[in-house]
């Protein structure tokens, strides 16, 4: 039944352009739930899944404060602090559930500067060609080759620590990648026969570029948010064991830091802050090995 | 080899340069405090202030600013550290060859490491060996760095004490030639294996990608239809054109392989422009770290363009474009 499905929704558009995207957006994500049939791409969407769980009901899943003091300072894993404390008595369960949500905060705010710039001028670019299409890809470049977590540090120095300014910095350098992607899809996409249909049928450039090329590109784009989203994590993660991370929002990477001079007497300091980040990392990694894969055999 | 498309990918790097400097230029603008108070102190009159704007150059229009700005950092003027008091590129350079020595041996260790597995990967596609690799270069594709160097210092340092917790040299040996290189490479195998093991995953997956693309084509077919022994089959025709791509992104790795560094440096203690740029982004040292930006984004570009170049005299196809 999957392999149909591509074409049927072509068909569709084909036949009758101005008829409602419902069915077609519809059918597209039946796609995409067909693409968790492989046991990595369904190890995949149930860890990220999860993960966004704990972000969204962090407070209900550890309502103590990370940052206050819960009992014993360096206690091991016990019934009563499931993943021990630190050396201050921090409960550590509540810090790497607050953390794990200060992470997806992160990323998501990356992913809701960094997705609609890149969609939108990676298909206006793709779509219309000529120098439109020169001027986003120069301009992108710029993007690309400034070093990334190098221009992080920098922001940081001169602005002092904190969480909006990284966000700013990585969804302004991240849009490129996916300009570039979004850019080959409405390339391919343009020459399809049911855009040509529908501009046969008079349907504005504006019309086919929102209906048509931004809603076929998105699945392509969609694999590289998803990798997008781990670089962002392992990064804020990274600024938080440096000792730069948001002094007021508790970071894995703080935590990880936290227990480099407890190595040898409490383990799960170091241990647990440091799963969590690749639970998140993995998942969302089989996430897009899983939806990759859909995407270039369904066509 | 192709002249023009030389011609073309070198003419690529002036903009580049360029814009990292404007980035750098803006943000130093749009940073609050004004540069007068640091330079003058919270005393002076408006004249004074106004004297010392002049002297600075800080009254002219900012574009000029610009200008001058990039002329200075072209001639590698990139002003005084206000920590160290001296030239900030001296600081910087003085840095650069411990930690050259640190990303080099692992972009090394990792490519040798990396293509040694994907080729075991690629070899038995779809049996324990393949599997086995695959999970665990996701896994270490997935690890942060600092974790991976914490539980590297806590069995292989702390617990079977075999190598050392941290810096660049044993402070109470006084070994020289030989015997201080020796120290040194002891010291490097545990930040170089850290730092290269996100690099092994990415190498080692690429490797094997390749090798089963190459694997299914005409040539290797009529190679092992000739007689050809898979060994050599394998080494001498599929894995030539499938280190084709390891080869095209070594320039990426160079960035990756900086901005690691900067993490296995401040868990080992390694003495490199990376611990040098987080203390002088924790005392707010902003000439440094300018410098370091710019020396890192020059060889990120640099690497990028070699990379390029050799891609285009290792792929005869794409030669005559």
């Amino acid at each position: 039944m999957s392999d149909s499905i591509p074409a049927s929704v072509t068909a569709e558009a084909i036949v009758d352009p101005q008829a409602p995207q419902l069915v077609g957006l519809m059918r597209r994500r039946l796609r995409l739930a067909d693409a968790f049939r492989t046991p990595g791409a369904i190890v995949g969407i149930v860890l990220s899944c999860f993960f966004l769980a704990v972000a969204v009901l962090a407070d209900v899943i550890a309502s103590s404060d990370p940052f206050g003091f819960a009992g014993p300072a360096l206690s091991a894993p016990s019934a009563l602090y499931p993943l021990g404390t630190d050396d201050l008595g921090r409960d550590l369960f509540s810090g790497v559930v607050h953390g794990i949500r200060t992470s997806v905060m992160v990323a998501a705010g990356v992913v809701m500067l960094a997705l609609p710039v890149g969609l939108l001028l990676g298909s206006v670019a793709g779509a219309r060609g000529g120098w439109i299409d020169d001027l986003v890809m120069r301009f992108s470049e710029i993007w690309q080759v400034l070093p990334r977590f190098f221009l992080v540090l920098m922001v940081i120095a001169l602005f002092g620590p904190g969480l909006d300014r990284v966000v700013l910095v990585l969804g302004l350098t991240s849009w490129a990648l996916l300009a570039r992607i979004a850019r080959a899809e409405a390339m391919t996409i343009r020459e399809r026969d049911f855009v040509e249909a529908a501009r046969a049928l008079g349907a504005s450039e504006t019309r086919i570029l929102v209906r048509h090329i931004v809603p076929h590109g998105l699945p392509a784009v969609i694999v590289y948010v998803a990798l997008l989203v781990a670089q962002v994590m392992l990064i804020e993660a990274s600024l938080g064991f440096l000792g730069l991370g948001d002094p007021n929002a508790i970071s894995l990477g703080y935590l990880a830091a936290q227990a480099q001079r407890f190595l040898r007497i409490a383990w799960w300091m170091w241990f647990f802050p440091g799963v969590a980040l690749i639970g998140l990392v993995i998942g969302l990694n089989l996430l897009a090995d899983g939806l990759s894969d859909r995407i270039r055999s369904g066509g | 080899m192709n002249r023009r498309y030389l011609a073309r990918r070198l003419l690529q790097v002036p903009p580049a340069v360029l814009g990292i400097l404007v980035v750098a230029f803006l943000l130093i603008h749009l940073a609050p405090g004004d540069p007068i108070l640091a330079l003058a102190g919270d005393n002076g009159d408006a004249a004074y202030y106004a004297e010392m704007r002049a002297t600075f150059g800080l009254d002219r229009p900012i574009p000029e600013q610009l200008v001058i700005f990039v002329g200075n950092l072209l001639r590698f003027d990139l002003g005084v550290s206000y920590v160290q008091g001296r030239p900030a590129i001296d600081v910087v350079l003085e840095r650069i060859p411990s930690t050259l020595l640190l990303t080099g041996a692992a972009l090394v260790f990792s490519t040798v490491v990396g293509i040694w597995l994907g080729l075991i990967a690629g070899a038995r596609a779809h049996r324990p060996a393949d599997l086995a690799i695959n999970v665990a270069a996701l896994g270490l594709h997935a690890t942060p760095s600092f974790w991976l160097a914490q539980l590297a210092i806590l069995t292989l340092s702390l617990w079977a004490g075999w190598f050392p917790v941290s810096g660049m040299t044993n402070p109470r040996s006084s070994a020289t030639g030989l015997g201080l290189m020796l120290d040194i490479a002891h010291h490097l195998i545990l930040p170089m294996i850290v730092l290269a093991s996100t690099e092994i995953a990415a190498v080692a997956r690429l490797t094997r990608a390749g090798l089963l693309d190459e694997l299914s084509r005409d040539y290797v077919r009529t190679a092992r239809a000739k007689g050809v022994k898979e060994p050599q089959v394998l080494r001498r025709h599929a894995l030539r054109c499938a280190l084709i791509p390891v080869a095209t992104v070594v320039g990426g790795r160079v960035g990756h392989l900086l901005a690691g560094a900067v993490l296995v440096e401040a868990v080992f203690g390694w003495p490199g422009i990376g611990r040098l740029l987080l203390s002088s982004v924790q005392s707010r040292d902003i000439p440094i770290v300018l410098a370091v930006l710019l020396v890192i984004g020059l060889t990120i570009i640099i690497a990028n363009v070699i990379t390029d170049l050799v891609y285009v005299r290792l792929d005869p196809r794409i030669r005559y474009r």
